[in-house]
């Protein structure tokens, strides 16, 4: 079996999230293309979980899948369980899925403007979305737009408030896309690579926002990133995925002080600037796993300097290494 | 011109940007009542790059940084300033005096699937350009282009290949291959590794590294990615709004920024131990636009003439920084 129990810290509540054994294809002309492979993770109420992955790791498949925001078809969908506060969202009617997306979970993305309709200004877009969830007057849910807008610290909101999408600068953008997906107070906030559009500056204080807003809030947080510093600065747990698999989960601790897995270790010495002085990096070798084409046994091994004959046949199942640490490698 | 004088006697840069500039008028209004708005782009850039090594350029969208670039290479005209390659003035040069300069100074962007034509194999890619300027025999040209994709580490077997067949990493590959056939002596590589997977990253930046010190190549890195200039360049030079605001070997800047503005950039750089999170504080753009250093000439290293006007000094052997220059040690330091 690769997918083992989902692992849930003790002591806390009920998880917020939960996906089990989620497999994720989107079938072609020529084969399905597997974008996630057995992934198996959850959130308690409240916590922070961060998703680093490089493009084609599968993270953001997994999230949009438990959202149910992929089209079946073409996506096919399976999975032990995938439900969100307790709710089977494979299962879920349309209606009771929109309840769910929205006050249950929200989902922000990188580019903002994807989120909102070119043709309509900020406040209506938000006061819509207010209404679609609860019965409130316009005028009540415009009030609850401004302080919206006013909490994730955009300047002049009531001007903001009349403004359509293309007038907003990126990080403005950004904040109001926030605010959106605030609107119905959501329990978990799944951030698609919310920062990576953005120049550094903006970059940090939208991370601050984030944290901000789920300290506030007591909302759960779902940080999807390629970029381990991004994990670093805002989360308590990470999901490390490669090829649609999770390699490595832990706290985000153990992940930058001890990392189990092979992948994860070379990911953290490659990444740039972390000593003075030009030098020379030590790069993995090769690339990422072609999803149509994925290697066999672990899809890492290709890339790994551990490898071995096991893992280029067998995928080594998630090894449970204490303190809410697992990783899938046969050379732990 | 009162300008510090950054070069080495006797050593004529690779690429020199005399105060460049470039401003768009942005017209506004009906006929009768036209209106026309200067926006300074770039303002009065001084920039060196030595031979044989490597400058970061950096900067947040908007600083710039992408039009100076574009300018060095005279694919976009300055409107004030000069351009000196190998000290040559190439700044008004026709499109056939400049021809044979273009040999010498060559370009890789961050996206390079748009600089790759879908309709050619990798082998005619990286060839063409030895076929736009005449260099030897169709069969000299792709040999020389196979032996260009193995130096970016693509084996020859790339050669039939399309570009739609790689990977970002590769297709950096090929486009730094394309780049360097010509053998310039000159790259401007803008954002090369910004769209790229962080495991790729690494190798990218390690085959630039590799490619400068075998080519005794000189390039100027333009990136926001302040990390990714720290490994890889010599030297560093920070713009915003549209001026370079300070420039100094790479651990001057990373260890030792004055300017503001640099200090802000380092300090959003998201750190990669979770034990030592911080709550940061943000200064607006107009505040840090407002927040010019004041600097005694004490302070400098080098007799500078007090001024009002905000420019370039130097703070340390090597290390500018954009300041008024006050006569009176006891005046305030804004740094």
């Amino acid at each position: 079996m690769t997918a083992t129990e989902p692992f849930a810290p003790a002591g806390q509540t009920a998880p917020i999230v939960e996906i089990e054994d989620l497999q994720v294809g989107f079938p072609q002309l020529d084969g399905t293309v597997q974008a996630v492979r057995g992934v198996s993770f959850s959130l308690a109420a409240g916590e922070s979980l961060g998703i680093v992955g490089e493009s084609g790791s599968g993270k953001s498949v997994s999230c949009m899948a438990v959202m149910r925001l992929l089209r079946t078809p073409p996506a096919r969908i399976t999975a032990r369980r995938l439900a969100l506060d307790g709710v089977d969202v494979m299962a879920a009617g349309r209606r009771q899925m929109a309840e769910l997306r929205g006050s249950v979970a929200a989902m922000i993305f990188q580019d903002p403007m994807t989120a909102f309709d070119p043709v309509f200004s900020i406040g209506t877009q938000i006061v819509e979305t207010i209404q679609a969830h609860r019965a409130t007057t316009t005028r009540a849910a415009r009030a609850e737009a401004l302080a919206l807008l006013e909490r994730v610290e955009i300047r002049n909101a009531a001007a903001i408030l009349d403004s359509y999408p293309h007038q907003l600068s990126g990080g403005m953008l950004q904040r109001a896309m926030i605010a959106m997906a605030l609107s119905c107070r959501p329990r978990v906030l799944f951030a698609d690579e919310p920062t990576t559009a953005l120049d550094v500056t903006v970059q940090a204080q939208i991370l601050q926002l984030i944290k901000d807003l789920q300290d506030d809030f007591g909302m759960g947080l779902v940080m999807v990133t390629h970029d381990l510093g991004v994990v670093a600065e805002t989360v308590d747990r990470v999901v490390v995925m490669y090829g649609g698999r999770v390699m490595e989960e832990a706290s985000v601790h153990d992940i930058f002080e001890r990392p189990a897995h092979p992948y994860t270790r070379a990911l953290l010495v490659s990444i740039p600037g972390q000593e003075g002085g030009r030098r020379r990096l030590t790069e993995i070798p090769g690339a990422s796993p072609d999803p149509s084409n994925p290697p066999t046994g672990c899809p890492f091994h290709p890339r790994c300097r551990q490898a071995d004959a096991r893992c280029r046949t067998d995928m080594p199942a998630m090894t449970p290494l204490g303190e809410g640490r697992r990783a899938a490698c046969w050379r732990l | 011109m009162g300008r510090p004088d950054r070069i080495a006697p006797g050593d004529v840069p690779a690429l020199e940007l005399r105060g460049l500039g470039k401003t768009f008028h942005l017209r506004s209004g009906g006929v009768l009542r036209r209106r026309s708005t200067a926006l300074h782009a770039v303002r009065d850039v001084d920039l060196v790059l030595p031979r044989n090594g490597i400058l970061g350029l950096v900067g947040e969208s908007g600083s710039g940084k992408s039009t100076t670039g574009m300018m060095a290479l005279r694919l976009l005209e300055p409107t004030a300033g000069r351009i000196l390659l190998e000290g040559t003035d190439i700044t008004t040069l026709g499109s056939a005096a400049l021809k044979p300069w273009r040999q010498k100074m060559q370009v890789v962007f961050q996206d390079s699937y748009s600089a790759l034509d879908p309709m050619f194999t990798l082998q005619q890619v990286v060839a063409e350009p030895l076929r736009i300027h005449g260099i030897g025999t169709p069969d000299e040209r792709a040999e020389r282009a196979l032996a260009w994709l193995e130096r970016v580490g693509l084996h020859r077997g790339y050669g039939s290949r399309y570009a739609h067949e790689l990977s970002g990493g590769q297709r950096q590959r090929v486009a730094i291959a394309r780049a360097l056939i010509l053998g310039p002596s000159v790259l401007i590589a803008d954002e090369p590794t910004s769209a790229l997977d962080v495991s790729v990253k690494a190798q990218i930046i390690n085959l630039l590294q590799d490619l400068q010190q075998d080519m005794g190549l000189s390039i100027l890195f333009i990136s926001h990615d302040l990390s990714v200039v720290r490994s890889l360049c010599d030297r560093v030079a920070v713009m915003f709004a549209g001026r370079i605001v300070e420039a100094a070997e790479t651990e001057g800047i990373f260890g030792a920024a004055r300017h503001p503005y640099t200090r802000s950039l380092l300090d959003a750089i998201p750190q990669l131990d979770p034990r030592n999170r911080r709550r940061r504080q943000f200064r607006s753009r107009e505040d840090l636009a407002a927040d010019i250093p004041v600097l005694s000439r004490a302070e400098l290293a080098g007799d500078v003439a007090p001024s009002d006007t905000p420019r370039l000094v130097p703070v340390a052997p090597g290390h500018l920084v954009e300041a008024r220059v006050t006569a009176d040690p006891d005046t305030r330091s804004g740094a």
